[in-house]
């Protein structure tokens, strides 16, 4: 392969200009070399004989005639065993491995192998010599924490491949070959564990994408029950800062039933992803009683690792993400926060001087976010299997207001949306989503019926409390009080939920519709009260009923019990006449 | 030696632009003038184009300037002798003491990884009720507070540097009055603190970019302090000042802004600054307190909303006091469960009443009919407000949640409250016998 060399010619912030004479492409991959250091970069721009490139790192020392060494390659992730329970920056550099070299702080130009290149994987073959396989299907199997870690034929081959060769049972590094396949004459070639494939290409190697008809239990009952989410479905979580979008997404890395979390740290705060690195290795999951790491990725790039780097790291993140899919996974990938690859696009846009859109954004942010979530999706594999890609994102608008680019592209193509408002979170009703304005298209947990009920109920106490601001208690009917002081209690004993405390923090699919079943049919209970200091002090009571049985386990006699009782509490102030 | 050069092209704005051969990006020019030399970086290479940023602005540069290139990016010292002292936004003595040369370190350097940050676990005390029960301040955290101007906010930031329990303050001003300068200046001196603080301050009258390089110098320095094992507390105001001129500098260099005028990389500017805040596995750590001010008190301004996304939490301060709603401190959870078993009850408890209390305060202005219990919650909104929000109140946190149970025992009924009963056993002021509850609560 002939090295491609440019020379840089211009250097503004983090974008370069460079020379060049052989053959380029668009997002090809290069580094900036300049003394002793050697920076990542990839074209973004190719005019006449001058390309231009973003590096995804800080370009302090770079000088006029340095060299650019072209790699020919597109920005790609590594994949193969050993991705589960790793810490990687945006570029897939395992961080762990570069605090052991260089100490407390990030270090621009190294780079680490993404995988352990000496670790040793049990290889078990599933093919046999003269099986017939396309890419994506399955070579053999290695054991990867509590999953079989599918070796397959490499993603994007065409045609159809005959295996001529497969290793043996027995302990392989990833570099190692454990098969050879032929086509054809010309095309034969040595299959290991790892591959490499472009991140802002989608995994396309499965028989059929469907619809995300399987709900995904978050175990956050607001979510679950009124505006759910299904595995392969994408959703968006928008609210001004300190409405709880980080806590939310914690949550849902902690308690969401699928296999594998991959969590995307984008330009958000650096402690936050400190949590997650911290305290999963010590958390179990209840599910498979290991700890929460081993189905965890982190793929952090935090506010200030550099900016450039911010896109490919939810490139990876959604790559790696289809990768595990492709071994029939339900995999989540939630992102924090999309507005922060948003803004870098807009920074690298406004370098080129491209003409900007609304807030300065690019005009093609729209395409990109679309295209983003497009990747989402719940497939049949060609063996049969089922595998998904769910994708949360976070987005965080300037002001709070959504009306502005990233939040109002981001809405047109997720299939749920829950919009945490500041009224909420300054009220301490937590998870702060807004149950008037949120939505979803999927299909959840209880009868629409009764959702329907239910949302009734939240809509007409709110009208109710905004009558009352303007004509006081005083001049609000006694059955619209009630109404209202239904719509909180159910707000208070459902919709909110003490992320802190260890039984209501998460509520199971199970309990949720039973719960909900409950609260409705005491809620469908015509009540009588003969003032609104009555009906203000039952309900109080209910509540505090509802709260302590929110806080009691399902497997103890109690939860029973005060079941019964919060029953009989209605049925005390019952109107059966 | 670097080149010299005695030609400029063009001047705009602070920056001046030259042709020149074997330039960094980064790297940093003398520039000398009649007017005097001032600092200059490299902020843009074109060709043999080569745009430098003045730090003390292009005005009376001539065109015969002389402009020498250093070779390395911008410096600054660390030494223990950098303690007591008084340095301008370029590090130069402001006070009478000499200049201090040694270990010149560099300044905004890269970021912590995150594998070696810890989860921060150490209460700083600070003497506010406002702050110490209902948001408490955390070792490592960043914080600011978020004011209209003319609050006491530098008042209530040098209080809390004295009160904290610290190794190192220092004192990063941006756009500083030069009264709130010597009023640091002489707070910290009555109070003896002087000796184990550092202050880098840009004033009013000072060149902008000058603005740019304090939060820098201050937080290398800090990093270093903290890195030899100090705990360090940075002070830094007013942020509203730096980002103002961070827009100031991009519009003068025609960069297209996003939003309110400002340029679109204005979070990440903050951001690198802000996330130096970090508590050091085996080592010290950075806390940072600073200010931005709001401007028309509107926290959807870009300053307080990009500062919002990036900090963890606000102290709002308005008419004189921390306003519980809208003040958040993210790390409180780290920190109050160890404090005392009824912190966090109180906490909750106590904000929550007090939001009822509005709620009546609401009620009786609109003229509406008010309920004993809403008069009860008056009276509560009072005593809350005269005992725990008003800033003269300095008390340590044990004291303070104390007088939360006496606020309470003083409006409302043990059962009105809905409080655990063993809490309620524990700390209500004239409840049951100590030594009984101590049996339940050991079983
Ligand atoms: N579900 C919740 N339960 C309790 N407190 C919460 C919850 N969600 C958010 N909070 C509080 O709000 C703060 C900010 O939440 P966070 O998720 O970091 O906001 P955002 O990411 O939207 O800026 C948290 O530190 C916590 O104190
Ligand atoms: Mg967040």
């Amino acid at each position: 392969m002939a090295e491609n060399i440019g020379r840089i010619v211009g250097v503004n912030g983090n974008l370069l200009t460079v020379e060049f004479s052989k053959p380029v492409f668009q997002n090809e991959t290069a580094f900036a070399l300049s003394n002793d250091l050697r920076l990542k970069s990839e074209v973004v721009r190719i005019r006449g004989d001058y390309a231009e490139l973003q590096v995804f790192e800080d370009t302090r020392g770079l000088k006029i005639g340095d060299r650019l060494e072209f790699s020919q390659e597109l920005l790609a992730a590594e994949l193969g065993p050993g991705l589960l329970a790793q810490v990687y920056d945006g570029l897939q550099n395992p961080l762990s491995d570069l605090a052991e070299a260089h100490g407390f702080f990030l270090k621009r130009g190294v780079y680490f192998q993404t995988l352990d290149r000496e670790a040793v994987w049990k290889f078990t073959p599933q093919a046999r010599e003269g099986d017939t396989l396309s890419s994506g299907e399955t070579l053999g199997t290695v054991p990867e924490g509590l999953f079989s870690h599918r070796i397959m034929v490499p993603f994007g081959l065409k045609g159809r491949y005959t295996v001529s060769w497969i290793a043996d049972a027995g302990e392989y590094t990833v570099e190692q070959p454990i098969a050879r396949i032929k086509k054809d004459k010309e095309n034969e070639r040595d299959v290991s564990m790892l591959q490499h494939w472009p991140v802002k290409i989608p995994i396309q190697d499965y028989s059929e994408r469907l619809r995300p008809n399987q709900p995904l239990n978050t175990k956050i009952r607001i979510i679950d029950t009124f505006f759910p989410i299904a595995k392969g479905g994408t959703y968006c979580i928008p609210g001004p800062f300190g409405a709880g979008k980080t806590v939310i997404q914690q949550l849902t890395s902690r308690h969401a039933d699928v296999d594998v979390v991959v969590v995307a740290a984008c330009g958000e705060r650096a402690g936050e992803v400190v949590e997650t690195i911290r305290e999963f290795p010590e958390l179990k999951d209840p599910k498979t009683g290991r700890s929460l790491m081993e189905r965890t990725i982190i793929i952090c790039n935090t506010s200030s690792m550099p900016v450039a780097a911010r896109e490919a790291s939810v490139y990876t993140a959604v790559t790696v993400s289809e990768y595990y899919r492709q071994m029939g996974l339900n995999v989540l990938l939630l992102a924090d926060s999309t507005s922060r690859w948003a803004q870098a696009l807009r920074e690298v846009s406004g370098r080129l001087e491209e003409i900007p859109g609304e807030e300065a954004f690019p005009a093609y942010l729209e395409s990109v976010i679309a295209a983003f979530y497009e990747r989402a999706g719940q497939v049949r594999l060609k063996d049969g299997h089922f595998g998904s890609v769910t994708i949360g994102g976070t987005v965080s608008p300037a002001g709070g207001n959504f009306e502005e680019p990233v939040t109002q592209s981001t809405l047109k193509v997720v299939g749920a949306f829950h919009g945490l408002s500041r009224d909420r979170s300054d009220a301490r009703r937590y998870p702060a989503i807004e149950p008037l304005e949120s939505w979803s298209t999927y299909p959840g947990l209880v009868e629409r019926e009764q959702l329907k009920a239910a949302q009734s109920i939240i809509r007409q106490g709110s009208e109710i409390a905004q009558m009352m601001k303007v004509i006081g208690e005083e001049g609000t009917t006694l059955e619209d009080f009630v109404l209202y002081l239904k719509a909180e209690f159910l707000d208070r004993v459902y919709l909110q939920q003490d992320a802190f405390d260890p039984v209501d923090g998460a509520t199971a699919a199970k309990r949720q519709t039973h719960v909900f079943d409950r609260l409705l049919f005491i809620l469908n209970k015509a009540l009588h009260f003969e003032t609104k200091d009555e009906a203000r002090a039952f309900f109080h009571k209910l509540t505090q009923a509802a709260v302590d049985w929110n806080r009691t386990s399902m497997d103890r006699d109690e939860f029973k019990e005060q079941e019964q009782a919060l029953i009989e509490l209605a049925d005390e102030v019952a109107d059966y006449a | 030696m670097r080149r010299i050069y005695y030609r400029i092209d063009q001047i705009a704005g602070s920056v001046i632009i030259l042709q020149a051969e074997n330039v960094a990006y980064g790297e940093l020019a003398r520039v000398t003038s009649t007017r005097g030399t001032s600092l200059a970086q490299v902020i843009k290479l074109e060709g043999g184009r080569v745009s430098l940023q003045v730090f003390a602005g292009s005005r009376g540069v001539a065109t015969d300037a002389k402009v020498q290139f250093l070779g390395r990016p911008m410096q600054t010292a660390y030494s223990e002798f950098l303690l007591g002292r008084v340095f301008t936004g370029t590090g130069l003595p402001r006070d009478n003491g000499p200049e201090i040369t040694e270990t010149a370190i560099p300044i905004g350097g890269p970021s912590v990884n995150p594998m070696k940050r810890i989860i921060p676990k150490k209460m700083i005390r600070t003497g506010v009720p406002m702050i110490d029960v209902f948001n408490t301040l955390v070792e490592s955290q960043k914080i600011p507070i978020f004011s209209v101007p003319g609050e006491p906010y530098n008042q209530l930031m040098a209080r809390i540097a004295l009160q904290a329990e610290v190794d190192v303050i220092i004192l990063g001003g941006m756009g500083l009055k030069h009264d709130d300068y010597l009023f640091f200046r002489d707070r910290l001196e009555e109070a003896g603190a002087m000796s184990r603080s550092i202050f880098y301050v840009h004033t009013a009258a000072d060149p902008t970019v000058e603005c740019l390089l304090v939060p820098d110098l201050s937080l290398a320095v800090a990093e270093r302090f903290a890195l030899d094992g100090k705990r360090v507390l940075t002070l830094l105001t007013d942020m509203a000042n730096f980002a103002d001129a961070l827009k100031e500098i991009s519009i003068t260099m025609e960069q297209i802004p996003s939003y309110r005028g400002y340029p679109g990389d204005l979070y990440s500017q903050l951001a690198a600054r802000y996330e130096k805040a970090v508590d050091f596995e085996g080592a010290g750590s950075i806390t940072v307190l600073s200010v931005t001010s709001m401007p028309g008190d509107d926290v959807t301004h870009p300053i307080p909303d990009n500062t919002g996304y990036i900090t963890e939490g606000q102290f709002y301060l308005r008419n004189g006091r921390i306003e519980p709603f809208g003040s958040l401190s993210r790390l409180k959870q780290k920190v109050n469960e160890q404090t005392r078993s009824d912190h966090r009850t109180i906490m909750n408890t106590m904000i929550q009443l007090y939001a009822s209390a509005r709620e009546s305060r609401e009620k009786q202005d609109m003229g509406f009919e008010l309920s004993a219990w809403d008069n009860k919650l008056l009276r509560y909104g009072d005593l809350f407000e005269e005992r725990m929000m008003d800033l003269e109140v300095n008390i340590p946190l044990e004291q303070a949640l104390d007088r939360g149970w006496s606020i309470l025992a003083e409006c409302f009924e043990q059962k009105e409250v809905g409080l655990p009963s063993d809490l309620v056993r524990d700390y209500w002021p004239g409840g049951e016998d100590r030594s009984q509850t101590s049996e339940v609560r050991g079983q």
